[in-house]
């Protein structure tokens, strides 16, 4: 059944805007907070306030436009749309309908064959967040919180050029990747500072026209994303296959029990009632500044790749794996930039760091150590002041609490000894202690070999050089 | 009165307004739309085609504020009007009448 | 003769020489409308308190010579649709009958800050939405020549109080008229400035397009010292312009000679009562008497601008007054079901008939498959208008009219025809369309004793030329209200 029908998907993509203060007033966009604290008349709808524009959040969203190959609007402007609601403090929300600040963008994502495929972007809007409303049992009533109440938004908005979740999720993913490149958001689902509402319609396969759309809302992760289409478009056609049609409507997701629900009041006539905005001037974007932003725009993730094989001349593996997140790609470069030595840098963070991060549940931005000590850190393998063994449990120690691991060998007596006779003495002492490996070696098992040195080291608490006491192993045995 | 304002269309400018008429005042204000959209038709006789529209009369544009955070803790003076409010927040009723379907 | 017999400036001047005392001004001030308010009811909240304290502080600052302005120690009242921290602002709604802003206006802090001392809080029509000062909640207000009469409005309060000597100078706002319209009823002297050259911030709007803050005083040199104080750029207004020229005393010059003024044959037509046209008619005669040029033009586009003027004004209005909802402030209705009933029930009870008429307009014509004929194409009738007046301005330095066509009608004669009411607003809303400043000077009186208004019109940012003819208008004047 469904193979004679195509899923036709478009996104709108909130995403909050890393800026200090809110859209149009200087309260801080920290999350959280005691309720209300972050507000004035402003961002709360008080009578006589007015809206001031932030220079930083209009840079921001022009940076995504660039970022997404939109034309950017050279004059546009802010328009009011109306609703009543109690997170919406002025009952109209301040945003962009005639004249958005970036149209007609595209952005490629990489199809499961392999190929590639360009996702139109049909506009980029800014516009401000709403509050927060918390359900309260006792009283039966809501209670709202401003503090969210302006923070800048930007509303991306895709052509319906999406055909299955799996082309939905590559595009966010390529959307946040370079959202987050260019520091305009942080991106995170679970809080909120990316919001996707999905527009999904099925048609016979071949046919031209589009169906009629649904709009999921509350979807709070790219599973959620993936459940949703799954179930809507298997709701769709169902409804078309037996001769019914699917109704233009709002849907909200309810991810605990797979299924969405109609959001429908006869109090709502979505009739938003958008003009401009009295109270705001209109925005003009000169070449000038838009040049001066497009000179500002970070390397994007493609490009990096290209530059850690050609620079650094690292394998493409770890080019991938390291440009996976801004954090992370900015981490390494640090590191390569103090110690000289990439691909050991390359090592270290695709081995011990994300190993631990994953341990630990972290992300590469709450990365505790810094690029100076690692640096350092290789730097003492490297010279043969302490041996590997010790530098994980360094390491380990640095990922914790970032210490200095020089100090840290020095004042914990980590160093390799380089005393002959001292390392000469636990050798004997492994021989003794192991007359059986004596004997394999002899009878021509290598292998052998490294368990007396690992026994060695062991005596030693890790303070010997592996390669010396392997090789003066082997002078002692063919004495 | 060339206007004429039925009583759906009044209801709806109700919802959209959120405004509650009375019998008596929704026919008033029937009325009173009518005879002001009359009186606005006016503007009709005016041929504007090529005439852009102004929403802002004097070429001002870029005015903006850098992004440093001027205000504090706003949360009382915030409150202090509020006609229900509960832990630093304002009590707004629920929603009712939404279907789910 | 008691203190509050003298202008803003006299009275400022009397203080700095030591003559009389702020705190002797603040109690003449606070005596007189003890004395009047049960009859002009002027005032919606005074502030007493705060205005006493205000003195003494202010007192200080002027022995210690701090304060130098002309206007320290002169008591002023404020219209009640400007926020006043500490102390409520109505707006003539049983909307924000309690409501206490957290903040004050920037027009009123530059007015403190130049040592004009808050009496109170002055009547107006709700949420300024009429021309009669008697859609206010809290009652009517009395025109102080004949109380049988309205003052005019909606800045009727500000006007009157001034007019009943309850106080040298008062704070308007004009979206349509509202400062020289009940100016000219009271026989005062009110300007609407330049959009843009006072802030907005803090004023509640009703029109956000059209809306300015002027001053209202006995005479043209006071409203210019007021003036003076009261504009600056302002960060927080976006629509705050930067001038340089507001210097605007300087223009108190007794010279009209060469300037050009134009009187457009539409304002003086059918409609315009004959007592009012013969008296601005003999204004315009003065001013040439004393050397301007006077002509005749044609304004087209006058008959287009009162319904293009409704059309943005209303639909500013329904946009600016959605915030009142009941959540954050002001009233709440009680016995209602949900969320949506708590909204229309509070709404429908918080705002009177005037206002709720306005929303409902607003809302229509920006509704869907209204919006282009009836809001963008008003836009576009602005356009035409603002072109006209560009075109007169090659021509004028000033544009004289009828600041109302008659004067002051009886108290309940408006409110039964809103479509009459509206009309009394022709001669001023087109100076709120184009942006223009604009003043009322009083210029006679009808058979009945009641004051009569001229209407000087300028071109954007040419309130010098307005204040200079109009000051020169003044001079010259015949004792009008003797």
């Amino acid at each position: 059944m469904s193979g004679q029908y195509e899923t036709v998907i478009g996104l709108e993509v909130h995403v909050e805007l890393a800026t200090e203060t809110k859209i149009f007033c200087g309260c801080s966009t920290a999350f959280g907070g005691t309720p209300n604290a972050h507000t004035c008349p402003v961002c709360t709808g008080m009578p006589g306030a007015l809206p001031t524009l932030n220079r930083k959040a209009v840079e921001h969203a022009i940076a995504v436009g660039l970022a997404t190959n939109c034309e950017i609007t050279k004059d546009c402007k802010f328009d009011r749309k109306h609703y009543f609601y109690p997170d919406n403090p002025q009952n109209y929300q301040i945003s962009q309908l005639y004249l958005p600040i970036c149209r007609n963008g595209s952005v490629a994502i990489e199809t499961e064959g392999g190929g590639k495929k360009q996702i139109g972007i049909h506009e980029i809007h800014m516009e401000e967040d709403a509050g927060k409303l918390v359900h309260d049992e006792v009283e039966n009533c809501s209670i709202i919180d401003f503090n969210r109440s302006g923070v800048p938004l930007i509303e991306i908005v895709s052509e319906p050029d999406m055909r299955s979740a799996e082309e939905v999720i590559a595009y966010l993913e390529k959307l946040r990747l370079m959202i987050q490149y260019l520091g305009a958001s942080d991106c995170k689902l679970q809080e909120g500072s990316m919001r996707v509402d999905v527009n999904l319609s099925v048609r016979r396969a071949g046919s031209a026209a589009y169906g009629t759309r649904t709009e999921m809302k509350n979807l709070n992760s790219f599973k959620a994303i993936t459940r949703a289409i799954a179930q809507e478009a298997g709701r769709q056609t169902k409804r078309l296959a037996s001769g019914m049609c699917v109704v233009q409507e709002t849907r909200r997701w309810d991810d605990a029990n797979e299924r969405s629900y109609a959001m429908r009041s006869k109090e709502d006539a979505q009739d938003y009632r958008y003009f401009p905005d009295p109270d705001l001037a209109p925005v003009h974007i000169s070449d000038a500044w838009i040049e001066e932003i497009r000179a500002r725009q970070p390397e994007f993730r493609t490009e990096k790749i290209a530059r850690y094989q050609r620079v650094y001349k690292l394998p493409l593996y770890d080019a991938e794996v390291l440009t996976e997140t801004k954090e992370m790609a900015d981490f390494f470069e640090a590191v390569a930039a103090v110690s000289g030595k990439p691909k050991k840098a390359s090592n270290w963070l695709m081995g011990e760091t994300m190993r631990l991060l994953k341990e630990n549940g972290m992300e590469a931005g709450e990365i505790r150590f810094c690029a100076q000590h690692l640096a350092k850190l290789i730097a003492l393998v490297d010279d043969g002041t302490i041996s590997g063994p010790v530098a994980k449990e360094v390491f380990a120690k640095m990922f914790d609490t970032d210490i200095d691991p020089e100090r840290y060998v020095e004042e914990n007596g980590l160093k390799t000894v380089h005393d002959q006779d001292a390392l000469r003495d636990a050798l004997m002492q492994a021989l003794n202690d192991n007359p059986k490996s004596v004997e394999d070696y002899r009878n021509g098992k290598e292998k052998a070999l490294g368990f007396l040195v690992g026994q060695t080291m062991k005596a030693m608490q890790g303070k010997a050089n592996p390669k010396m006491a392997l090789a003066l192993l082997k002078e002692i045995l063919s004495e | 009165m060339k206007n004429r304002i039925s009583d759906e269309t009044v209801a709806y400018i109700g919802i959209l307004a959120k405004l509650e008429l009375s019998e008596e005042e929704r026919k008033r204000a029937g009325n009173d739309m009518a005879n002001m959209l009359d009186y606005m038709d006016k503007l009709k006789e005016l041929d504007t085609s090529g005439v852009a529209p102004t929403s802002h009369l004097f070429p001002t544009e870029n005015v903006f504020r850098e992004d440093i955070v001027t205000n504090g803790d706003g949360q009382k003076d915030a409150l202090f009007n509020a006609p229900a409010k509960k832990e630093h927040g304002f009590l707004a009723p629920k929603t009712i009448g939404m279907e789910e379907g | 003769m008691g203190l509050m017999q003298y202008g803003a400036l006299a009275l400022g001047k009397k203080i700095r020489k030591k003559e009389a005392s702020v705190l002797e001004a603040v109690t003449e001030a606070l005596d007189a409308i003890q004395e009047k308010e049960n009859v002009i009811h002027s005032f919606v909240t005074l502030s007493d308190t705060y205005a006493l304290k205000r003195a003494k502080e202010v007192q200080k600052q002027i022995d210690d010579g701090t304060l130098v302005s002309p206007l320290a120690g002169v008591p002023v009242a404020v219209k009640d649709n400007l926020c006043t921290r500490g102390i409520r602002t109505t707006c003539g709604s049983k909307m924000l009958e309690h409501f206490v802003p957290a903040y004050t206006a920037e027009a009123v802090s530059r007015l403190e800050n130049a040592g004009a001392i808050v009496i109170g809080k002055t009547n107006m029509d709700e949420f300024a939405m009429g021309s009669t000062t008697e859609t206010s909640y809290f009652g009517a207000t009395r025109n102080p020549w004949n109380q049988e009469h309205v003052p005019g409005g909606s800045s009727g309060g500000s006007c009157a109080a001034v007019a009943a000597q309850e106080c040298p100078c008062a704070l308007g706002s004009d979206t349509g008229g509202s400062i020289r319209q009940p100016a000219a009823f009271c026989g005062v002297t009110g300007i609407k400035p330049t959009y843009g050259t006072v802030s907005r911030y803090g004023l509640v709007a009703y029109g956000s397009s059209l809306d300015q803050i002027g001053p209202i005083a006995r005479d043209v040199s006071d409203c210019a010292a007021v003036l003076e104080a009261i504009a600056a750029w302002d960060q927080k207004d976006a629509t705050s312009i930067a001038r340089r020229d507001m210097d605007v005393t300087a223009a108190l010059v007794d010279d009209v000679r060469g300037m050009k003024i134009g009187i457009p044959k539409a304002y003086f037509g059918g409609g315009l009562n004959r007592e009012v046209k013969e008296a601005v008619l003999a204004a315009a005669e003065t001013l040439k008497e004393k050397g301007a040029i006077t002509e005749e033009f044609e304004f087209d586009l006058a008959e287009y601008a009162l319904p293009a003027y409704y059309v943005i004004a209303c639909a500013e209005a329904s946009s600016n007054l959605a915030r009142f909802d009941g959540v954050r402030y002001g009233y709440r209705a009680s016995g209602y079901e949900g969320l949506h009933a708590m909204y229309k029930k509070s709404r429908s009870e918080g705002f009177g008939p005037e206002v709720k008429r306005r929303i409902m307009l607003g809302a229509f014509v920006l509704s869907a498959g209204y919006y282009d004929a009836y809001y963008l194409k008003a836009l576009r009738v602005k356009t035409l208008i603002k072109r006209e007046f560009d075109q007169a301005f090659e021509r004028y330095d000033a544009i004289l009219a009828p600041a109302a066509p008659t004067t002051a009608p009886r108290v309940g004669s408006s409110l039964s025809d809103p479509m009459q009411m509206y009309l009394g607003d022709l001669y001023t809303v087109s100076a709120n369309l184009a942006g223009l400043p604009a003043i009322s000077v009083p210029c006679g009186r009808d058979q009945n004793g009641l004051p009569i208004g001229l209407q000087l019109i300028g071109d954007c940012f040419q309130e010098k030329k307005i204040i200079r003819t109009a000051y020169a208008y003044e001079q010259s004047r015949k004792e009008w209200d003797a």
